[in-house]
């Protein structure tokens, strides 16, 4: 929460005008109510009207600023909650761009992306839903029981008693209710979500094996059951909205008891009684919305302290401080190479592997074999853990990890395409790039046909994820762009992988030609084709167990005659 | 948006009572509201006027204490009872939904449907919460307080009676006014929000592949750019949207302001007494104040109705028409010119199809993916109602039958076979839970799959491989006995050795049925009597092999 904070202090004279409106704004309501209460009292001694002219005044100067007053709080809070929620998208984004991809195993599955992003939100959330508010009302609530103190003494303690249990019992009880019926409802609700989802996946089997119906009446009966432990638990939930009704009505009713006495007593003047009885029903208006703002503050915590701990993750790649000059020799070289994914054991060990311009490499093994870690330290995404990697008889880690990249190139099998135009995905590779060139790339990829079928060419939006485009247009795409950015040296790393098979036979057939003459290393657990490359590193468990052509490797007992066996 | 949808009255009933107890409640509070403005006034003026002490005022403070603990405790009634009446309306519209799914079947339920449905089904109605527990009970309670406010203070003071009368209807009418203006302004910037929102998710999502290509640390200043030209047109929104509440605070304060000064003056002349004026001063806040807050709680409303719609609109579509006859005949089946378009997609699926099944022979069917070989299967299984053409079995439309009972005709393998959470063996059972277990065991034998029949399988399958997954799905046919059986490509996903043991099950699992199967691999075509190759939806050739 302090970081959060922090995170804000330079959108603090933004915060601090919006704390300000709003004090103004609550004080405003307070002030017609007590100002009011007092005109009537004072009116009923029959005063020349004169000596109401100033309360007369005031009622009407606070009957309009409170609106105003309101109106620039909210304002004001607003532009100052965009201001953090940029600031933080911001700063998360330059941290994750550091992080990625080594670092950050939630970019693997979608939806916790998702999570992510909504976890920045509440964050935001907080700010302005909880944080503003509570720092109003403390200054407007202080500000109130001191005022009804300085009048009766009684007043201001029960006053600020109320304001308390409202400000933070309430919410405490909540708090506890909540986490007592959600420890019942918890599992069920997983249950029931379990099963729904069990249900529409499985529709098909279900109806197929006319199982849907029993299915479905034991999912009801969950349903069922869902409801009855929420039900059992209703009566404790609302018990907050019953305080803070019992909380203001307590504070009225002290205020006559103990006013009625005063005013008896001669301690008090008998024409504030109706302030003290009075001005605790404003308070208790600018007060009322806190427990449910409070409620909010476990999740958005929870939410907070997820993306917190995924920005705090130690760097994957050390960059450094002084980058040595990119050479202009690209040939790339592992030596001895051994690496690891952050927090895990050696996945790759003890890893030799030259590229010299022009020469195609195949690095073919089982999935688990320790093929995209190779990938992720060719492209410096992972430093290696023993050994280096040498770029024109660099060490890579001498090199800013953006320049070893402009020489070395990936493509992956979830090689992301953007929400955008084929035209607008090509230029990410090249920003530069004129139609002809992006026309030449797709031409390469086996791509341009189709694209000069559709209607609107280079301006068609591939929707998200390229949802528009089937799984073998997608890598095409995918392709073409990596083609455009004419790498030296480009990595393909299961290119082919989620593909049926023909598409994947095409595709790679398409990429062995494409990529003749360019230094190129194709990972794949898939041998067609492999004839054309000029080695073959057979990997398994880590190491490097086989290596040679395709007819040498073929000759002998060994992983890869097995491998091609299984496969044909 | 209407504020009440009466659907929500016919298909969740729970709405029913929880509408009634609220209005019962919104009544009881109305009273206790008048009730402790009329004490309060009467106490104030005994002290103050009349320098009444604590004891004469014991009959006034224990009124006013029990009207106190009746607020608290309606309070929590209607909290109480808003808890209950979402919980119990979530679970009618979450049964009425998937019962409807069930009922529309698996042909309208495509992959994009389904997660969304899920959405919907277990997170999306949770947004009626707010809906039911903050905004029902305060529509009740500003269509309810008003009113009795005002018949309150009809006898004690007409002028403030008639200036309260005449300002509170301008609420609603500037509501709906300003609502209608900034309505369209609003759904704007909550569309530019989702794009922001999506654009970041897009570029963090994409972080690999912008880092491949250098174009990560620029991002940064792209983020920043749209950002904050989101945060200037957004305000510029907001400028004219908050606009609306500053016009209705303006008219409750103000009224209130003007009402008090009003009766502060007729009281120094004497035309009225303090208890009236005291009156007067706290009920006409309270009049103002409910229907200030149902503005405050629209947006709770919006969220859980919409939710409540998106239900209701599954709920309108028509389910596909359910034959009635469950006397299945024996025979060929003979699809004549079936022709099957799916509303996404520019050409049909199946395009005027004819082709006649034999009883006991295996049809393969081959050709390039997206040929309809699946959609064929689909039409079988009658999860796809043909467009146009019909399917005949031993001289019955397949639409005239009982589609439960034709299922029971059908054994299928689809070729990503959905396994439940559970025992391998449960799964085996899905169509024949009371089937016995060494039916169940010699069913897992000829389908390979008994050496992990014990296994327990995760969500949606988990722990086992494709290829056990595949073996499984074949038990259920080995299980069934079925005269028909459909199998879409069911050695999809499997090495060599695991080929050429299904294989061998497929052709024991043939022996005295009709098959009709998926195929690619030459080895699995080889099974066949008669290969049926299919392009863009026709069928181009028959061989008999």
């Amino acid at each position: 929460m302090l970081r959060l904070l922090r995170l804000a202090s330079p959108l603090a004279p933004r915060l601090a005008l919006a704390v300000l409106f709003g004090v103004l704004a609550a004080g405003s309501a307070i002030g017609l109510t007590a100002t009011s209460a007092w005109l009537i009292s004072r009116a009923a001694q029959h005063p020349p009207v004169l000596y109401l002219t100033v309360a007369i005044v005031a009622v009407r100067t606070f009957g309009i600023a409170r609106g105003v007053f309101r109106y620039v709080e909210r304002l004001a809070g607003h532009d100052a909650a965009f201001g953090v929620l940029t600031r933080l998208r911001v700063l998360a984004y330059q941290r994750l761009e550091r992080l990625a991809p080594a670092a950050l195993p939630v970019l693997r599955a979608g939806d916790l992306v998702g999570r992510f992003v909504a976890d920045v939100d509440a964050a935001l959330d907080v700010l302005v839903r909880v944080v503003l508010p509570y720092i109003v009302a403390a200054l407007i609530g202080a500000a109130t029981a001191g005022f009804l103190g300085a009048l009766l003494p009684g007043a201001g303690v029960v006053l600020a008693a109320g304001l308390l249990l409202v400000a933070v019992g309430v919410p405490a009880i909540q708090h506890t209710v909540a986490r007592r019926a959600d420890r019942r409802t918890a599992p069920l609700r997983g249950e029931l979500s379990a099963a729904t989802v069990d249900l529409l996946r499985g529709l098909p089997d279900l109806v197929a094996f006319g199982a849907a119906r029993r299915r479905l009446a034991a999912l009801a009966e969950t349903d069922d059951r869902l409801r009855r432990a929420t039900a059992r638990s209703a009566a404790g939930v609302g018990l907050g909205a019953g305080l803070v009704a019992l909380a203001t009505g307590a504070c009225v009713w002290a205020g006559l008891a103990l006013g009625a006495g005063a005013v008896r007593a001669g301690t008090l003047n008998g024409v504030v009684l109706a302030v003290v009885v009075l001005t605790p029903f404003a308070v208790f208006d600018t007060v009322s919305g806190l427990p449910a703002a409070a409620a909010q503050l476990a999740t958005a915590r929870a939410a907070l302290g997820r993306v917190f701990s995924l920005l705090d993750q130690p760097d994957p790649v050390s960059e450094p401080a002084a980058p040595a000059p990119l050479p202009a020799d690209h040939r790339l070289e592992l030596i001895g190479v051994s690496a690891r994914w952050p927090g895990g054991p050696d996945v790759l060990h003890d890893v030799d592997l030259a590229l010299s311009p022009g020469r195609r490499v195949a690095v073919v093994g089982p999935s688990g074999s320790g093929k995209s870690t190779l990938a992720a330290v060719l492209v410096r995404f992972l430093d290696p853990s023993a050994g280096k990697v040498t770029l024109g008889g660099v060490d890579t880690r001498d090199l800013a990890g953006d320049d070893v990249r402009t020489v070395v190139g990936l493509l992956t099998d979830d090689a992301r395409l953007f929400d955008t135009t084929i035209r607008d995905n090509l230029r990410i590779g090249d920003r530069g790039a004129d139609d002809e060139r992006l026309r030449a790339a797709l031409a390469d990829a086996r791509l341009l046909e189709w694209v000069d079928s559709l209607p609107n060419g280079l301006d068609t939006m591939v929707g998200e994820q390229g949802s528009r485009l089937s799984g073998g247009q997608r890598r095409r795409l995918a392709l073409a762009r990596a083609l455009l950015a004419e790498f030296p040296i480009l990595i393909l790393d299961e290119p082919t992988e989620h593909l049926d098979e023909e598409t994947a036979d095409a595709l790679t057939a398409d990429l062995l030609a494409v990529t003749r003459g360019r230094t190129t290393v194709l990972i794949t657990h898939r041998l067609t084709g492999l004839a054309e490359v000029d080695e073959i590193v057979v990997v398994d468990g880590g190491r490097i167990v086989q290596r040679g052509g395709h007819d040498d490797l073929v000759a002998v007992d060994g992983t890869y005659r097995r491998m091609c066996q299984r496969h044909s | 948006m209407k504020p009440l949808d009466p659907r929500l009255l016919r298909y969740a009933q729970a709405t029913r009572w929880y509408l009634a107890a609220s209005v019962a409640l919104g009544l009881s509070v109305a009273g206790l509201i008048v009730a402790q403005a009329t004490l309060l006034a009467g106490g104030i003026t005994d002290v103050f006027l009349h320098g009444a002490g604590l004891h004469a005022l014991r009959g006034t403070l224990l009124a006013l204490g029990a009207v106190v603990v009746g607020r608290a405790v309606a309070a929590w009634a209607q909290e109480l009872a808003a808890h209950r009446a979402s919980a119990a309306v979530k679970t009618q519209l979450r049964e009425r939904l998937l019962d409807h799914v069930v009922r529309l079947g698996p042909g309208w339920l495509t992959g994009q449907r389904g997660g969304e449905l899920t959405t919907l089904a277990t997170r999306g109605v949770d947004a009626l919460d707010g809906y039911f527990s903050r905004y029902l009970p305060q529509l009740v309670l500003a269509s309810i307080v008003p009113f009795i406010v005002l018949a309150r203070l009809v006898p004690a003071d007409l002028l403030a009676t008639v200036t309260i009368a005449v300002t509170l209807p301008l609420i609603p009418i500037f509501m709906a006014l300003i609502g209608l203006t900034t309505e369209a302004r609003n759904r704007r910037s909550f569309r530019m929000l989702t794009r922001l929102a999506h654009h970041f998710l897009d570029v963090v999502a994409g972080l690999p592949t912008l880092k491949v290509f250098g174009r990560a640390k620029a991002q940064a200043e792209t983020i920043r750019r749209v950002s904050d030209e989101h945060r200037r047109a957004t305000m510029r929104t907001l400028r004219l949207a908050f606009l609306s509440s500053l016009v209705l605070e303006l008219i409750s304060t103000i009224s209130v302001a003007l009402v008090a000064v009003a009766v502060g003056l007729r009281l120094v002349n004497g035309r009225l007494d303090l208890h009236t004026a005291l009156l007067v001063l706290v009920l006409a806040p309270e009049a103002y104040l409910p229907l200030r807050l149902v503005g405050t709680h629209f947006h709770a409303s919006t969220e859980g109705l919409a939710a409540a719609e998106q239900v209701f609109s599954v709920l309108e579509e028509e389910p596909p028409p359910r034959g009635a006859r469950t006397d299945v005949p024996a025979g060929p089946i003979v699809l004549s010119d079936v022709t099957v378009r799916y509303p996404d997609r520019a050409v049909p699926a199946l395009d005027g199809v004819d082709l006649t099944i034999v009883p006991g022979e295996v049809v393969a069917l081959a050709g390039p993916s997206g040929c309809g070989k699946s959609t064929l299967l689909s039409v079988l299984l009658g999860f796809v109602v043909p467009d146009a053409g019909r399917v005949i079995v031993g001289g019955v439309n397949v639409a005239d039958l009982d589609p439960d009972a034709w299922r029971r005709h059908v054994v299928w393998m689809s070729q990503r076979p959905y396994l439940f959470a559970g025992t391998v063996a449960d799964n085996i059972r899905l169509g024949t839970p009371d089937a016995p277990p060494d039916a169940v065991r010699s069913a897992a034998e000829a389908a390979l799959a008994a050496d992990f029949l014990d296994t327990r399988v995760g969500d949606g399958g988990a722990g086992l491989s494709a290829g056990q997954r595949q073996r499984v799905s074949l038990a259920r046919a080995f299980l069934s006995e079925a005269p028909l059986v459909l199998l879409d490509e069911p050695t999809a996903n499997l090495d060599g050795e695991s080929e050429a043991a299904v294989l061998e099950a497929v052709r024991r699992l043939a022996a005295g049925r009709t098959v009709v199967l998926v195929a690619h691999r030459p080895a699995l075509l080889a099974l066949a009597d008669r290969v049926v190759r299919m392009d863009a939806g026709r069928v181009v050739e028959a061989v008999t092999t």
